[in-house]
């Protein structure tokens, strides 16, 4: 199997397009526009409106079940996200985990 | 989906797909075949109609990458084992990629010695693919271990852990002195840990100064809890009921009643939010649906980011507090006093969790 070392795709390399999760924080107004974040640039947009727009959906909801959710903390395996509802608008928090954290 | 079990290689590039099909199918005894996959949608595809036991990723794939194709898979098909195989140097992707549950993380082999390597451990993967057992000993049961670290005279801490539970058992000169899970110690805990047929070990430094609460040898211990786990399965053959059990029974809602801060809990099918129980709440509809709603809203979250499973969720309103975690198949929303505190929130959701999953 000699031939395998001169087989570029093989060579190892730290360019990637994968998306690095992110730590920073960003705040969403009652119409899911981005006012402000802190969030990198390679962060996509759409993925932070996606975020503000599930824990949006989620103080609404609970606001419509007459439940007032003033504070979401969401624990995935490798991301930590934390919302804090603000008059209709919400501040969010996103911060990677580490393997540490995210076993219970 | 039937045959065989198959393993399935995902990367983008064909020549790549092409070589390790090839290698593997040469190398590694694969019942059912090697499948190829050039996308994440391909491949998810391939997982819905294919009895796939083992999955070779890359992580650079074109639109869907590979830590969100992995995100999904350890959720919708936990039993697939999971191998991550790329050229990206990058320690941070390779701790999120055991973080989001992969069995191993390999860089393309640039030799044949690794690429020797690497077959050498998808043939291992492959062939302990059908046996229960500790990982890293997948064929041996936990009395095995126990059996071999007396033989070896060890003064060790066997630490076990099956699930969310732990158990620790304290060796002393080959000579097992004490035992410990959850509430039970001593012979009790021993029983308990025993009856586990999966989960890790570890063997930590032993206490030679352990005080001892078990007088049996382990060979009598082991004999015993033989001979009850036969006659439990005798009795299970016989019950009326036998065969007929599907997935784990729910948790025991009536339970909570003895935790402190703990005012009502739901509980709820995962996949169409159906109310399987509650207590303590007199309309749970309107907490179940947006439970429900905002639980599925966040998984499909965690999956467009690559981010991993929902392992819970915190709710905080001024009049109650609410955590959301899976357990098995179904999500239990658990309502706290609003006085409590986050981390004791965190413990006593924690607790629930051990009793039920144990």
């Amino acid at each position: 199997m000699g031939f395998l070392n001169f087989i570029p795709f093989l060579k190892r390399n730290s360019d990637t397009d994968l998306i690095r999760l992110p730590s920073g924080t960003f705040t969403m107004d009652a119409k899911g526009v981005i006012v402000s974040s802190t969030l990198p640039t390679s962060f996509p947009i759409a993925h932070v409106r996606e975020i503000g727009r599930c824990v949006m959906d989620s103080f609404r909801t609970a606001k419509q079940s007459r439940i007032r959710i003033k504070e979401i903390h969401i624990h995935y395996s490798t991301l930590k996200v934390t919302a804090k509802e603000m008059r209709g608008s919400a501040v969010v928090f996103v911060m990677p985990t580490t393997l540490e954290e995210s076993s219970y | 989906m039937t045959g065989l079990t198959k393993v399935l290689i995902v990367d983008d590039d064909e020549e790549f797909l092409s070589l390790y099909q090839k290698l593997l199918s040469q190398h590694v005894t694969v019942a059912g075949g090697v499948l190829t996959a050039n996308t994440g949608q391909r491949a998810l595809g391939l997982l819905e109609s294919e009895q796939i036991g083992l999955m070779i990723v890359d992580l650079n794939l074109p639109r869907m990458d590979g830590l969100q194709v992995i995100s999904i898979v350890r959720r919708k098909h936990p039993q697939t084992r999971l191998v991550v195989l790329t050229s990206l140097h990058d320690e941070q992707f390779r701790a999120r990629a055991y973080a989001l549950g992969v069995d191993q993380y390999w860089l393309k082999p640039e030799t044949d010695h690794e690429t020797g390597l690497f077959l050498e451990a998808m043939e291992a993967l492959m062939r302990r693919d059908a046996q229960v057992g500790f990982r890293g000993v997948q064929n041996k049961s936990l009395a095995d271990i126990i059996q071999i670290e007396c033989l070896a005279q060890s003064t060790s801490l066997l630490r076990i852990t099956h699930g969310v539970v732990e158990g620790r058992l304290w060796l002393v000169r080959g000579d097992l002195v004490d035992a410990e899970t959850q509430e039970l110690k001593g012979e009790d805990a021993f029983q308990k840990i025993i009856s586990w047929v999966e989960g890790t070990f570890e063997s930590l430094p032993g206490d030679e100064n352990r005080t001892r609460t078990i007088f049996t040898s382990v060979q009598g211990l082991l004999l015993n809890s033989a001979q009850a786990f036969d006659e439990a399965a005798q009795a299970e053959l016989q019950s009326p009921t036998a065969g007929g059990r599907s997935g784990p029974p729910a948790p025991v809602l009536s339970d909570l009643s003895g935790y402190a801060g703990v005012e009502c809990a739901i509980v709820q099918n995962a996949l169409d939010g159906g109310n399987e129980d509650h207590w303590g709440i007199h309309d749970p509809k309107q907490v179940a649906d947006w439970s429900h709603k905002s639980m599925k809203d966040f998984r499909a979250l965690g999956d467009k980011l690559g981010a991993g499973e929902v392992r819970r969720v915190f709710f905080i309103s001024s009049e109650r507090k609410y955590a959301v975690s899976a357990v098995g198949p179904r999500d239990v929303c658990v309502g706290f006093q609003s006085t409590l505190q986050l981390t004791d929130m965190r413990d006593i959701l924690r607790t629930i969790l051990t009793k039920w999953a144990s």
